[in-house]
């Protein structure tokens, strides 16, 4: 049954990508890659991965569609006319597709459990972590706890983020000159 | 803004119980899925429903950018200053073991704290670049 829902979900995946690929209107683009991340997240579900498919549902598909949006506010909606060839692109993504189906071969199969992933500090945060942390869900413990170094360093890069959208995009008014309202 | 009826009443309707729905994500992450950032998003997509629907000037009065501006470094500064009393005690940066032997039982409150300090970050920045994107059109 997860199997069959799995299939599905990928294939309408697949599907969403080819409509993308030949989509010329950015607005389209922009619904089809939020009906994506929607996919996706489901998918993430399916996999047991909740608190993925929870950052997937509401950043991929929530706020990344709003903030395309206002960017296709500020530009043009319209993908420009095709280059006369398309030899060298695709000649790239071919080049680059079998390149990443051939790193692929490399790795252990899907859903394995010796794996290397699974075998270094996995188990130990699986046995120890609700004794140790006291915390039920292995994922916030992990994250908040055993890896807290790292969530700092993801918020920074968050808190980074968000400083520079504001020194690219934030309108600044000057003391006693009106010459950016005045414009607007 | 002259929507339609339908979308303004449902979307006044809907919004507190995702507001709702944020905090639960943030307070029960020690239990269920979520947590601070996830808690964080739900949260701007409140401001940003409220802002697409009643224009940004009303989404501005709810969530003043000035006050945002600050709460983007604040979260950063709430998890640093987390881990500081446990480096005071003579423990390691960030380990929380020194709120467990204060009294409040167990580890969990330095998780909690650390979790606010991410919401606040991710809250504030989410809804600031969209207030960014959006001023810039007009």
């Amino acid at each position: 049954m997860v199997t069959l829902i799995a299939a599905t979900l990928l294939t309408l995946l697949a599907v969403i990508t080819v409509t993308i690929i030949f989509q010329r209107s950015l607005l389209g683009v922009v619904i089809l890659s939020g009906m994506y991340s929607f996919l996706m997240a489901t998918l993430l579900v399916v996999l047991d991965a909740v608190d993925v498919a929870m950052t997937e549902a509401s950043v991929g598909a929530g706020i990344s569609t709003v903030v395309l949006l206002a960017t296709l506010h500020l530009t043009r909606t319209r993908e420009y006319a095709q280059p006369r060839t398309a030899l060298l692109p695709v000649f790239v993504s071919g080049v680059v597709g079998a390149a990443i189906i051939y790193g692929t071969l490399g790795l252990p199969p899907f859903g394995i459990a010796d794996s290397p992933i699974h075998r270094h500090v996995a188990p130990r945060y699986l046995e120890r972590s609700e004794i140790e942390t006291h915390v039920p869900n292995v994922v916030t413990a992990i994250l908040a706890d055993y890896r807290g170094y790292d969530t700092l360093g993801e918020v920074t890069v968050i808190f980074t983020g968000a400083m520079g959208v504001l020194v690219l995009l934030k309108r600044r008014r000057r003391n006693g000159s009106d010459k950016q309202d005045a414009r607007s | 803004m002259k929507l339609d009826v339908i979308l303004r009443i449902g979307v006044k309707l809907v919004l507190p119980f995702v507001l709702l729905f944020g905090l639960y994500v943030h307070f029960h992450g020690d239990y269920g899925p979520g947590g601070g950032f996830q808690a964080g998003v739900i949260a701007a997509a409140v401001v940003i429903l409220y802002g697409l629907i009643f224009g940004i000037e009303a989404a501005k009065r709810l969530a003043p950018p000035a006050l945002l501006e600050r709460m983007v470094p604040l979260g950063v500064l709430v998890y640093i200053a987390t881990g500081l009393p446990a480096m005071f005690l003579g423990n390691r940066f960030l380990d929380y073991g020194v709120y467990a032997e204060a009294g409040s039982g167990n580890r969990t409150l330095g998780i909690l704290m650390v979790e606010t300090g991410v919401l606040i970050t991710v809250f504030a920045s989410m809804t600031v670049i969209f207030y960014a994107l959006t001023e810039r059109g007009r």
